[in-house]
């Protein structure tokens, strides 16, 4: 198996005012390209601002942070935002979907970034609503979604630019059991069918469950690798 | 989906608050069209070449009377096939708000000085028999309900009677008007014979002469001739079309060209401030969004341009709209205004320039939220909802 996140000796610190806050200290990481990982961790404890630098859009003060075989530490704004569209797909807790796109072009929004044609990315769009199970909902907006059909439309948008890794920050933290259920049924799909490397945040214990692997993140640093 | 119905989209993501807007940029760019061809028909100069009548008016005032003996002076000049008078009488009918031009002229002369308007010859002869005989355009006759043989008072504003009386009564034997023409003509004519006797002060003075020329090409000629004529008199000339001397009349208000250029830095000035408020509301309300987008990979420019695009679609939506509106309305508002403003259309120059002012005025509303979702930084963007 190959290392597809290597982190070394990663640091992350904010300054707020005078004072200066390590949230991540000395951190060294390795995830191997296939795996399903859940991070978790107390409140605080820097889970998602690891998920931040695995993701690149935020960058450490010191250490290396390699994903997808590019140094990201090293990469411009630019460049990131480029690597991102091609390797990363995104789930946040709220979902954070266009409220003036309807799903299918809430879905397709990552593709514009492609050189794929118009025809070609709507129909990539419905494939990809097609595999989280809601292609009749696709002219939908947001609003008339259920929150559990907006985290899939969500899913839907990480998945459709087809990347190596999901990156997902407490993707049920807003849903009930049974649909939160649901959107990790469809995480582990997509990790044993379709091959993704999914890094997931979650205070649950239950759906760290679906994962193959848990880290524990306490106070900046990771204290236990244990399988699931 | 495309970038442009991107940004249409969340152009009207609050459709009244947008539409609301927009329908100001529209007024402004309306405003715009009108106002800006209005000022330009008062600098248009107007070829004296090509038009076989010509109006003589007084060269440095046109309050200032000529006297009426110029006329046969005017009427020696070679080139020159007729001549006659007309002067500025104002007055009130009933009130002010009911205004109409009263000309006291000549009645045969004025006629045939204008062919294009048709009278009954049995009333032009009633007209010119009757010593308060007066002549009224068809129209104004319907508006106000005249009937041949009324009795039509007018108050004097600028011409009292002899005596100080203000009350001046008028016959009416006719009625014309001009099938040829798109604009019908507005003037109540009465007896310039009858006026010059009864007026109290003003005796032998017109307001102006309408000469008819042989032939177009010696127009210019012509106009030089009469003007050398009374050059050094007290009472000179200026010799000019009738589109000329309209205008002429029109920019006795004011700087006209100043004026709208105030009133349009007025209007612009608030639009600014207004769509640059509603950009700044819409870019707030959706900076998480913006961070998403960039999470997506879109570039911190790419973002930014999508912001600036909105405040440009914006724009330029509105000042087309405006625009085209103003061109809309162009033929009937030059028809209504023809009599004080016989040049105005919308020039080609008036839309471009409206078309550069949109798209400027989307710049200035934009580049500053597009540089503030260009500097937004994702995770705080992000933190923040
Ligand atoms: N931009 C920032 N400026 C200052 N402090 C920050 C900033 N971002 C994060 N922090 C601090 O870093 C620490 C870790 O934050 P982080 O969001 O990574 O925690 P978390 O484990 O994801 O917590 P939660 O489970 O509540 O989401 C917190 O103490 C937070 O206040
Ligand atoms: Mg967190």
């Amino acid at each position: 198996m190959t290392a597809i996140v290597k982190l070394e000796g990663v640091t992350r610190t904010y300054v707020r005012g005078k004072e200066e806050i390590k949230v991540l200290d000395d951190i060294d990481l390795t995830i191997e390209r296939g795996d399903f990982v859940a991070l978790m961790g107390p409140s605080g404890s820097g889970k998602t601002t690891l998920l931040n630098l695995v993701g690149g859009i935020d960058q450490p003060t010191s250490g290396s942070v390699e994903v997808v075989g590019e140094r990201l530490d090293r990469l411009s704004s630019k460049a990131l935002a480029k690597w991102r569209a091609a390797h990363i797909g995104f789930v946040f807790q709220f979902y954070n979907l266009l409220p003036v796109l309807t799903a299918e072009r809430n879905v397709e929004l990552p593709l514009l970034l492609t050189k794929l044609k118009r025809a070609q990315r709507k129909a990539n769009a419905l494939t990809a609503l097609k595999i989280v199970g809601l292609e009749d909902r696709a002219n939908h907006k947001p609003g008339e979604l259920s929150g559990g059909q907006q985290q899939r439309v969500a899913i839907a948008r990480a998945i459709v630019a087809d990347p190596d890794l999901l990156v997902c920050d407490e993707p049920t933290g807003d849903l009930d059991r049974s649909t939160a259920d649901e959107i990790l049924d469809l995480l582990e799909l997509l990790n044993r069918e379709h091959g993704k490397t999914i890094i997931m945040v979650t205070h649950d214990p239950k759906a760290a469950s679906h994962a193959r692997h848990t880290l524990q993140l306490d106070k900046g640093g990771l204290v236990a690798a244990a399988p699931a | 989906m495309s970038r442009l119905s991107l940004v249409w989209s969340s152009l009207f993501r609050r459709k009244i608050r947008t539409l609301l807007t927009l329908l100001s940029v529209v007024v402004a760019f309306l405003l715009f069209g009108l106002l800006r061809s209005v000022a330009d028909a008062f600098t248009v100069g107007v070829d004296i070449a090509g038009v076989d009548r010509l109006v003589v008016s007084p060269k440095y005032s046109i309050i200032d009377p000529l006297p009426i003996a110029h006329l046969n002076q005017i009427a020696a000049v070679s080139g020159v096939t007729a001549v006659t008078q007309a002067g500025w009488f104002g007055g009130i009918y009933q009130d002010r708000s009911k205004f109409f031009p009263k000309y006291p002229v000549d009645p045969r002369g004025y006629f045939e000085l204008y062919p294009e308007y048709r009278i009954d010859p049995a009333q032009l002869d009633a007209f010119a028999a009757t010593r308060i005989g007066a002549v009224a355009p068809k129209q104004l006759a319907e508006e106000f309900g005249w009937q041949i043989g009324d009795r039509i008072p007018i108050e004097a504003d600028i011409w009292p009677k002899r005596g100080g009386d203000r009350n001046w009564e008028f016959e009416l034997v006719g009625v014309y008007d001009a099938p040829t023409l798109e604009v019908q003509p507005v003037e109540f004519l009465f007896q310039y014979d009858y006026f010059d006797e009864a007026r109290q002060y003003g005796t032998g003075g017109v307001g102006w002469f309408i000469v008819r020329v042989d032939d177009p090409a010696h127009s210019a000629e012509v106009a030089r001739t009469i003007d050398a004529l009374f050059e050094n008199s007290p009472n000179a000339t200026r010799t000019a079309t009738e589109a000329e001397f309209a205008m002429q009349f029109a920019n006795q208000v004011g700087d006209i060209g100043l004026m709208m250029t105030g009133i349009l830095g007025a209007v612009f000035f608030t639009i600014l401030l207004l769509t640059a408020n509603t950009m700044a509301q819409a870019l707030r309300e959706r900076i998480p969004e913006l961070a998403v987008m960039k999470t997506l990979g879109f570039t911190d420019v790419g973002v930014a341009t999508l912001v600036l695009g909105e405040a440009m679609l914006l724009c330029l939506l509105g000042g087309m709209f405006g625009l085209c509106i103003a061109v809309a309305l162009e033929h009937q508002i030059a028809i209504a205004i023809k009599g004080i403003l016989p040049t105005f259309s919308i020039s080609a120059g008036t839309l471009i320039m409206g078309a550069l002012l949109a798209a400027g005025l989307g710049i200035a509303v934009g580049l500053v939220p597009a540089l503030r979702a260009r500097r937004l930084a994702i995770v705080d963007a992000l933190r923040g909802h």
